[in-house]
């Protein structure tokens, strides 16, 4: 049984050196350069952070080391030495191997393992986890099936998952996303490694999950002294657990610093811009949180269940439904920015929808106050009520690609509201559509092109632009910068707060995310199990959250500073 | 943050592009499909003009030509100033073996039946209205016989009967798609738009109908048609029993876009902006839609075919006179027929021509509606 | 996994109630009844039958009831093993079809294997080299083979073995047993014989199955998991054995369920072609006669086998993959 203790190579030696590599994708006659002339190196008990946004190339530079690039991407130049026995010991270039042959084969899994970033398809649904933990062992010929499986139950309770000895014989869709993205880091280290990359092993899960995983990769590193190479977009992360950082942008490293030169003095425009959106969305932003008088209610929300039914079964009894928000109340002011946060599970989206009353809730009333008076209640209005309702508050959706009718052109999108509501047609709404395409920052002729023109933060903003089409009085909006890049998130908040006083309009903010939610809004709310925990003013409430859950989130939240690691500890 | 955007709306600009020329685009890089497309239009056209296409009556028997092979087409002639375009046939005559008294046809070198383009023959009407004995082709002289793909046991040309079969099996495949489009669509948009139980009862009866072995439910709905009925009456009573089975197929499809349509979030906002429940079906959802039915019913024509052709070649289709696919192959049941005048199987490869070419054409409008799939 | 079998079997029973309605709903479509048609196929043969002997024979069959009635008679006949009487063949069903039954089913499962055997391997290569030469063969003689229709393959057979070999294909024994009881002989002469009809039959189901493994396989390729693997140092040939081809393994299986209704379906109308001693000669025969108890018995037996075929689908999948089993 291999061991960590018999890994001779000291701290700090180098294990992996990358030199030039270039990795690239030929199809026909064109060329995508995925990596070019990429060099690092890796070093035993040290972490090197890439980071950058989607298509920069991070994870294809790991895939290169393992050369698991898919078909039709190749090495096309450089070299990856590895040293696993640091020093002066035996070096393989790994660039020169074959990508199907023994040789690599050998080292993926037992010397370099790797971490992927989606738990929920990185491990076979039709396999036990302890399987598939202990296959590597067998694989490399380290170990006979019985040690495989004890082996594989020390691994799980390493990652402190409860019950290992039972958890071996479940099945992955029987376990939450943590556990197995805890049960994927059991899987890396099945062999003792000497180096772990991870790719993005924390983007698909809750914070405060995040923050399990990241404190459990830097206790596993002190442990073993791995060598770590972790990839990832957010900058928070980097903050907290790099020792080294290299910056990638469109294939290319743009620098590379130790984590607290690079957050001290960023030296490329590309890294001050990830740096500058990551810490603007730390604090509140410039223009939000003026004082305002006391202003009447725009939406009294009391007592709202929303319980999604159970499945009827033939021959057999029913599931039971499920309670997705529980007797909620909320208030949301005229001219306020109200953010309601939680993770995944809490109700939130529910909450959204049953507000905007695409779903139908179960119990409780809203109470809406029209902009011309009197009150509409929203829960049990019907078809012509929420037809009038509709007209004055809006929704903007998470994923822009999906949000859009991609056989109308960006007009017949924006119109719709108009048409439809019988207000405008012909030359006058295009005259509309086109001012409401500059007002969101989009040339008036772009209205005659289809969606698929446009990209991730040019869809948003058209979405925004359909919403501000009849005028609204209150825009709710559910997670509208998480599907977007870091750099366009800032933009897309800063667009809406800038339309907010010259039309009049009311937010409420739905996201996982407290850095947007903080960014923007005046009033926060904590969603936790479809109840609302805490709400208060937002400086109040992230400065002294009460209640236990607002406290473990806040804490969760990885700040965008190596000198104050809240989720590891200071670096060594 | 506004990138380039072309001010002109320009045809070639991919971002003017709607999702019916993208899907063209994507058909038409798809050669073989395309060249399917045109088989199947040409198959389609010719089955249309029947009357004007086929060289003779299909229905016209000759005792003197009972199982006449088929003829091979000369294209030159020697004449003294070279060779001349100029396409024959040698006439054959029924002879008998001088030794065991056998019939067979036998070329006669000296007599040449030479053929030619928009011939005058047997006289027709078009569609019943069109009057006119101007036929594509055949032999130049009107009383002379051609029987490029031979004739059968009662002397009739089979190119001729092929060709007015195409009628026949090429539009059960159309009339019969178009009940099951109707069915499927009613049915499968019911189950998909509304969910709920309205659909487990819909999907229950067609998992039920699915399950039942389609051949022998087909022989006894067919059997349990009168004897005594119309051609005509039986072709859309059959028609209407293939189609029985074949909704269930297209509602499937039908029904599981619909549950992925609902769920987009571009349907929530088309709801949200004020659309009726109608503008949301017709506007938003259906064309969406559409192309996955255009594919789905060209893949589900040749099953139609399919069908037809058995019942009918079992003898409970379409009964004789009426001319189809399935009825002419009837006749080459008999293996020992078979054995003397195997052209009999000529309308099955006509059969095979025309559900490849569907189905290529089928399977190339599916990959361009549906590029990720 | 006890638990749901027993389940999917509590559920067939609701399920077979309605096949068996459908299916005699289907045998007294034609106009006319059993008595009536009796004595028609008599009086074509010379026969006279009396007005009372038809009438008690309404009588016992219980003709002049209401359907459901006359429904019930029937299954629980079915359920006694008395199907009823063939008027053409002047004997009980139930001495009839049992052999033929037996036949149908042999030949069914044969060819099942065989479109298994052949489509698996192929829809395995086609996967693995997507757009290789042999891919686009394969994919072309697929389609060919969907494109050709059984009794069509089964003609042109019949017609090379005739023409050229001067051999009948025909029939799923030679003369010398036709009628001789089972012996080793016998079941030799069958297996020479039952390779026509298997290869008719497979071929336009293996047609499907590959397109359908050829897809499911592609699916899988690229999924994280394989990468996954990929990654643990397992070489290609394991690790594509071990995760894909396992996954992809079933909803290959779980065709089965339609796979089955296609080829009982099918052999149907090659067995008519090719002469065989199954349900679907005898089948026609009666349905064209309307021999009506006769043809109810086949209708419902064929479709009880292809019931059987769905549950023993479920079963597998349900084997195969724990997120069924445990659902």
């Amino acid at each position: 049984m291999p061991d960590a203790a018999a890994n001779p190579a000291a701290d700090g030696e180098i294990v992996l050196d990358v030199a030039d590599l270039s990795t690239q994708f030929r199809a026909g006659s064109a060329t995508l350069r995925a990596v070019e002339r990429v060099s690092f190196q890796l070093r035993r008990g040290r972490t090197l952070c890439i980071v950058g946004e989607s298509g920069s190339g991070k994870s294809m530079t790991a895939r290169s080391i393992l050369r698991i690039v898919p078909h039709p991407g190749r090495i096309t130049s450089g070299a990856i030495r590895f040293t696993p026995q640091g020093g002066g010991g035996p070096c393989v270039d790994l660039a020169t191997l074959p990508a199907k042959g023994r040789q690599i084969r050998a080292i993926r899994g037992r010397d370099i393992a790797m971490v992927f970033q989606e738990p929920m398809t990185s491990l076979s649904p039709i396999h036990r986890i302890g399987w598939q933990i202990g296959e590597a062992l067998l694989a490399h010929g380290l170990a006979t099936r019985r040690e495989a499986m004890a082996r594989a139950v020390a691994l799980l309770r390493q990652v402190e998952i409860p019950d290992p000895e039972s958890a071996v014989a479940r099945y992955p869709f029987e376990f939450s996303g943590g556990m197995r993205q805890r049960a994927m880091i059991a899987m890396a280290l099945a062999c003792n490694p000497k180096v772990l990359i991870a790719d993005e092993p924390t983007t698909a899960l809750d914070v405060t999950t995040q923050a399990e995983i990241l404190r459990l990769i830097a206790r596993l590193q002190q442990a073993h002294g791995l060598a770590v190479l972790f990839i990832t977009h957010d900058m928070g992360v980097v903050a907290q657990i790099a020792d080294d950082v290299l910056v990638m942008y469109q294939g290319e490293v743009v620098e590379r610093a130790d984590v607290q030169t690079l957050f001290a003095a960023p030296q490329h425009p590309y890294t001050r811009k990830l740096l500058d959106s990551a810490r603007r969305l730390g604090m509140a932003a410039p223009s939000a949180r003026v004082p305002r008088p006391p202003a009447a209610p725009v939406l009294q929300v009391r007592g709202l269940s929303v319980t999604y039914p159970g499945e009827r079964r033939f021959l057999r009894p029913s599931r039971p439904g499920v309670a997705a928000v529980r007797n909620l109340d909320l208030d949301l002011f005229e001219g306020e920015n109200l953010g309601i946060v939680g993770e995944s599970g809490s109700g939130k989206t529910t909450l959204g929808s049953a507000l905007i009353r695409v779903l139908r809730p179960s119990a409780g009333r809203i109470d809406y106050t029209p902009r011309e008076g009197g009150q509409l209640e929203l829960a049990g209005a019907d078809r012509a009520g929420l037809r009038r309702a509709h007209r004055q508050i809006r929704m903007v959706f998470q994923d822009p690609f999906a949000s859009l009718n991609p056989r109308m052109t960006v007009g017949q999108c924006i119109g719709e509201p108009l048409l439809v509501n019988g207000l405008m047609h012909g030359a006058v709404l295009a005259a509309r559509v086109g001012a409401l395409l500059e007002l969101v920052g989009l040339p008036a002729a772009a209205q005659t092109r289809y969606p698929h023109a446009f990209s991730g933060g040019q869809r948003q903003r058209i979405v925004i632009a359909r919403a501000l089409a009849l005028d609204p009085r209150l825009i709710i909006a559910d997670e509208p910068t998480s599907a977007l890049d870091v750099t366009l998130r800032s933009q897309i908040l800063d667009l809406l707060l800038a339309l907010q006083p010259k039309l009049g309009l009311s937010f409420i903010l739905i996201s996982h995310d407290l850095g947007v939610i903080r960014y923007f809004c005046d009033r926060i709310a904590v969603m936790y199990r479809g109840e609302i925990v805490e709400t208060g003013p937002a400086e109040a409430l992230c400065g002294a959250p009460s209640h236990a859950y607002t406290r473990a989130l806040l804490a969760a939240v990885p700040e965008a500073d190596p000198a104050r690691r809240n989720l590891i500890g200071v670096a060594g | 943050m506004s990138a380039a955007i072309a001010t002109r709306p320009d045809a070639r600009d991919p971002g003017a592009a709607s999702q019916a020329r993208l899907m063209w685009r994507r058909f038409c890089r798809h050669r073989l499909a395309l060249l399917c497309l045109g088989v199947t239009l040409l198959l389609y056209a010719l089955a249309a003009g029947a009357e004007f296409v086929a060289p003779s009556d299909p229905d016209a028997t000759n005792a003197r030509m009972v199982f006449h092979p088929p003829q091979v087409v000369h294209w030159l002639v020697s004449t003294p100033a070279g060779f001349a375009w100029r396409p024959f046939v040698y006439a054959e005559a029924l002879k008998r073996d001088p030794v065991t008294l056998a019939p067979a046809y036998v070329v006669d070198p000296t007599r040449r039946v030479a053929l030619g383009l928009f011939v005058h023959g047997t006289p027709y009407r078009l569609w019943g209205l069109l009057r006119s004995d101007i036929h594509l082709f055949g032999a130049v002289d009107p009383g002379a016989h051609v029987f490029l793909l031979g004739a059968d046991r009662l002397g009739r040309d089979m190119l001729s009967r092929i060709v007015f079969g195409a009628r026949v099996s090429l539009s059960v495949g159309l009339v019969g798609v178009l009940c099951s489009l109707v069915l499927g669509i009613v049915l499968g948009g019911i189950s998909g738009y509304f969910g709920g139980q309205t659909d487990w009862l819909i999907q229950r009866v067609i998992e039920f109908i699915l399950s039942l072995p389609t051949i022998p439910v087909w022989l006894a709905l067919a059997a349990a048609l009168p004897k005594t009925w119309s051609p005509i009456t039986t072709y859309f009573m059959i028609t209407l029993i293939i189609s029985l089975v074949g909704w269930t197929q297209l509602a499937r499809v039908i029904r599981g876009r619909f549950l992925v349509l609902r769920g987009e979030t571009y349907i929530t906002a088309a709801m949200l902006d004020g659309c009726s429940q109608a503008r949301v079906i017709f506007r938003h959802m259906l064309p969406a839609l559409t192309s996955h039915i255009i594919a789905s019913i060209t893949l589900a024509v040749p099953q139609m075919i399919l069908a037809e052709t058995a019942l009918s070649f079992l003898g409970l289709g379409l009964q004789p006179p009426a001319i189809s696919w399935g009825t002419l192959l009837e006749e080459a049941q008999n293996v020992n027929t078979l054995a003397s005048a195997p052209w009999l199987l000529l309308p099955g490869v006509a059969v095979a021509i025309a559900v490849l070419a569907l189905n290529f054409l089928g399977d190339g409008l599916r990959d361009a509606a549906d590029p990720h799939a | 996994m006890s638990r749901f079998i027993l389940r999917r079997l509590l559920g067939m029973v609701p399920f077979m109630a309605l096949v068996s309605i459908t299916c005699f709903g289907l045998i007294k479509l034609p106009p006319g009844d059993f008595a009536t048609n009796y004595a028609a196929s008599l009086a074509a043969g010379g026969e006279t039958v009396s007005q009372a002997t038809l009438l008690s024979m309404r009588e016992q069959y219980g003709l002049d009831r209401p359907f459901l009635v006359q429904y019930w008679r029937w299954i629980d006949g079915v359920a006694h093993g008395n199907f009823g009487y063939s008027f053409q063949w002047q004997q009980p069903v139930s001495t009839l079809i049992w052999g033929r039954m037996g036949l149908t089913l042999l030949l069914s499962l044969a060819a099942l294997l065989f479109t298994w055997a052949i489509a698996f391997p192929i829809g395995v290569y086609s996967a693995v080299h997507k757009y290789s030469v042999f891919d686009y063969v394969f994919t072309f003689l697929g389609m060919l083979g969907l494109a050709v229709p059984g009794f069509l393959l089964g003609l042109v057979l019949m017609y090379i073995g005739i023409a050229y070999f001067g051999e009948d294909l025909g029939g799923l024994f030679s003369h010398h047993y036709l009628n001789a009881p089972w012996s080793l002989g016998r079941v030799a002469d069958l297996l020479r014989h039952i390779w026509v009809p298997m290869v008719i039959l497979g071929t336009s189901g293996a047609a499907s199955l590959i397109r359908v493994m050829r897809a499911n396989l592609l699916d899988q390729l690229h999924q994280p998991y394989v990468e996954t693997a990929r990654a643990k140092g397992l070489s290609e040939f394991t690790l594509l054995l071990r995760y894909p081809i396992r996954i992809a393994l079933n909803p290959f299986v779980s065709t089965l369920g339609w796979v089955l209704p296609n080829l009982v379906s099918g052999s149907v109308i090659i067995s008519i072609v090719l002469n065989l001693q199954t349900a679907g000669p005898l089948l026609l025969q009666a349905l064209l006669s309307q021999d009506q108890y006769l043809a109810g018995a086949f209708l419902l037996l064929l479709c009880l086998l292809t019931v059987i075929g769905t549950l023993v689908s479920d079963i597998l999948l349900a084997l195969l993959d724990p997120r069924i089993r445990m659902q």
